[in-house]
């Protein structure tokens, strides 16, 4: 069932430009459904337009199937988190957590017992007596989360919760609010610049770009398939290389950037776009190391990065592109060397020259999907 | 702060110098109030024998119980109007939106420019027309509302982040609840300084106290003050001082027990 809908939502703060473009999406009950882009995509004003916090310019929303334009927030059955968790200062723990409740009509008993509850489920058992002040940012993150859950809100709105705290924290939270919005049936809206933490939380994702939707769709799905360049590059981490690429010689090579040259096998042939000029996409996992004789292509090294796994190797000197690759193990290679390496045109995804969009992805990736299920 | 001890030495003589000089006329009045008038006339600084006379004769001339009782209500009106006054209209600045709301803040402090002076004879037609003279509620009414107080209040309620009225009004708290459970509590050490500041000034009020009321029964000690000192012919300096310090002693107690008050405030203030 839909908990959330919107038909043509748009919001304009001056009536001349909009910051949001018809937008279209429907959320599902129970669905982890992530909002990303980068700062100034609108996400976090579609997010509190959804909140009640700030008015649709045109378009209908609806929250359980009734409209909700003009609903004001507390009508809404919703829970929201703010990114600096709008926690108040002279308020314990325990009393900011049971903050509204009394406005909601919840009596006494069933006060106390939700926080018995909720401190337990959230690890805040020993902290509810003091004041935020004293907390950690951490602990700060949790009474937020607590008092969200604990309102019993079916819809939980959250606004880039976790970017305050550092990696580590972060990378708990994480698993924590995916826990717990299982275990509570919660539907959930969560806005995050971070795609990473959208790619490993979200059912599914949108990604925002100038308050216009680039794609929804599965995590995997986004990384696979990116729908144009804006989600390739910002999907994945390192993103996914780019180039400019041509065909020649009567569809029987592909060169990039005027630098790299393939040759095409008939298999190819019959996977590739048949346009003159189009914009690949390879990912950094793709460029495989070679021993000499195997390779492909030989890359200079701009710089490396050692992650003890894997190494994180960036050449340069393809056309003006920066290209990085993704090796596992560690690789001794410093910047200036020449190394050779094995790509592979099975890789490639092919955009749209002009517009950037999604024209064909690679088909080596697609039927990997087919066999992993 | 840490010092060499030859500039802290320097550092405390310069203030304990600058304490004295500020508090001469206290400590020479003070004295004066407990000497009898041969001593004044003669312009003694120590009495050359103390003596309560002037207390007892500050309080039999005049009803002084009474001002003091008539400016500890009038204070306390002024004090808690302006509170509930400039707090409203503070946080309607900063969390109600509606068109014009800057300019009318503008203007709003620009009344600020207009000395009370200036508008004392309106004040004076409006409270007689509504027959309030020589009544407490006409002795206060002019100053229940104060753009200073408004101005305060809001540059404090600014500090509080708008984050936190999104969470009440998602949580379903209304406007007058999130004043009263967030806004008022968190801006406490404001409110105290401004209670406080506004307690003082009315307290010290002259001008307004001596136009709107023709008796003694709603005088307050400021004018009760200036009647000790010109019923006779030669003032009794001894008697005018003994009043003084009698005035004066509520206003210390206030700021004596505000001042703690005040520290904490502003300590719970800065921590974040």
């Amino acid at each position: 069932m839909k908990q959330v809908e919107m038909i043509d939502i748009s919001k304009s703060y001056d009536k001349q430009t909009n910051v949001l473009n018809d937008i279209n999406l429907s959320i599902n009950k129970g669905e982890f459904f992530v909002l990303v882009g980068p700062s100034g995509c609108g996400k976090s004003t579609l997010l509190r337009m959804v909140a009640g916090l700030e008015e649709i310019t045109s378009g209908l929303l609806t929250i359980n199937g009734e409209p909700a334009n003009h609903l004001p927030p507390k009508e809404r059955k919703l829970s929201m988190v703010f990114q600096n968790y709008a926690l108040y200062p002279h308020l314990t723990v325990e009393q900011n957590i049971l903050f509204g409740l009394d406005v909601k009509k919840v009596n006494k008993e069933e006060r106390k017992r939700r926080l018995k509850e909720t401190a337990e489920m959230i690890g805040l058992t020993d902290l509810l007596k003091r004041k935020p002040k004293e907390l950690s940012g951490g602990q700060r993150q949790r009474v937020a989360l607590a008092r969200s859950v604990v309102s019993r809100a079916p819809l939980c709105l959250m606004d880039e919760p976790l970017s305050n705290l550092d990696a580590k924290l972060r990378a708990q939270m994480r698993i924590e609010i995916r826990r717990l919005q299982r275990q509570l049936g919660l539907t959930m809206i969560y806005v995050t610049h971070d795609q990473v933490e959208a790619m490993t939380m979200g059912d599914r994702i949108m990604v925002l770009n100038e308050g216009k939707v680039q794609q929804v769709g599965k995590p995997i799905t986004l990384y696979n398939e990116p729908a144009n360049t804006f989600v390739a590059s910002f999907i994945g981490s390192p993103k996914m290389n780019l180039g400019q690429a041509e065909l020649l010689a009567e569809g029987k090579q592909l060169i990039v950037e005027d630098k790299l040259q393939f040759q095409l096998s008939a298999q190819d042939r019959i996977h590739l776009p048949p346009h003159q000029k189009t914009t690949i996409g390879i990912r950094a996992e793709h460029l495989y190391p070679a021993a000499n004789h195997e390779a492909t292509h030989h890359l200079e090294v701009a710089g490396v990065e050692h992650l003890g796994n894997e190494t994180l190797i960036v050449f340069e000197g393809i056309g003006d592109q920066l290209w990085s690759a993704k090796w596992s193990g560690q690789w001794m290679v410093s910047p200036g060397d020449v190394v050779p390496v094995s790509i592979s045109v099975e890789n490639f995804c092919f955009f749209d020259a002009e517009n950037g969009r999604l024209i064909k992805p690679a088909y080596k990736g697609q039927s990997q999907e087919v066999v992993a299920q | 702060m840490r010092l060499a001890l030859s500039n802290k030495i320097i550092l405390y003589l310069l203030l304990t110098l600058s304490a004295v000089i500020l508090f001469l006329p206290i400590l020479f009045a003070f004295f004066m109030s407990f000497m009898g008038s041969q001593d004044a006339l003669l312009g003694k600084i120590l009495p050359s024998h103390w003596t309560l006379e002037n207390y007892e004769e500050a309080f039999r001339r005049l009803p002084l119980l009474r001002f003091l009782f008539n400016s500890v209500l009038i204070s306390l009106m002024i004090m808690i109007g302006q509170l509930i006054f400039s707090s409203l209209a503070a946080y309607a600045f900063v969390f109600l939106k509606f068109k014009g709301r800057e300019t009318l803040f503008f203007l709003f402090v620009a009344t600020m420019m207009i000395p009370f002076e200036a508008s004392i004879i309106p004040n004076f037609q409006t409270i007689k027309a509504l027959n309030l003279i020589d009544t407490y509620p006409g002795l206060a009414l002019p100053f229940l509302a104060t753009a200073f107080g408004t101005f305060l209040l809001r540059q404090t309620f600014k500090q509080i982040p708008i984050e936190l009225r999104e969470a009440s009004e998602i949580a379903g708290k209304g406007h007058f609840k999130f004043y009263l459970t967030v806004v008022l509590p968190i801006a406490k050490s404001s409110l105290v300084t401004l209670g406080i500041y506004s307690f003082l000034s009315a307290w010290n009020m002259y001008l307004w106290p001596l136009l709107s009321t023709t008796n003694d029964q709603v005088r307050t000690v400021q004018i009760g003050l200036k009647e000790l000192q010109s019923q006779e012919q030669v003032n009794q300096w001894g008697v005018v001082m003994a009043g003084a310090m009698v005035v004066a002693i509520p206003t210390l107690i206030l700021l004596f027990i505000g001042q703690k008050k005040l520290q904490k405030g502003l300590a719970e203030g800065a921590l974040k």
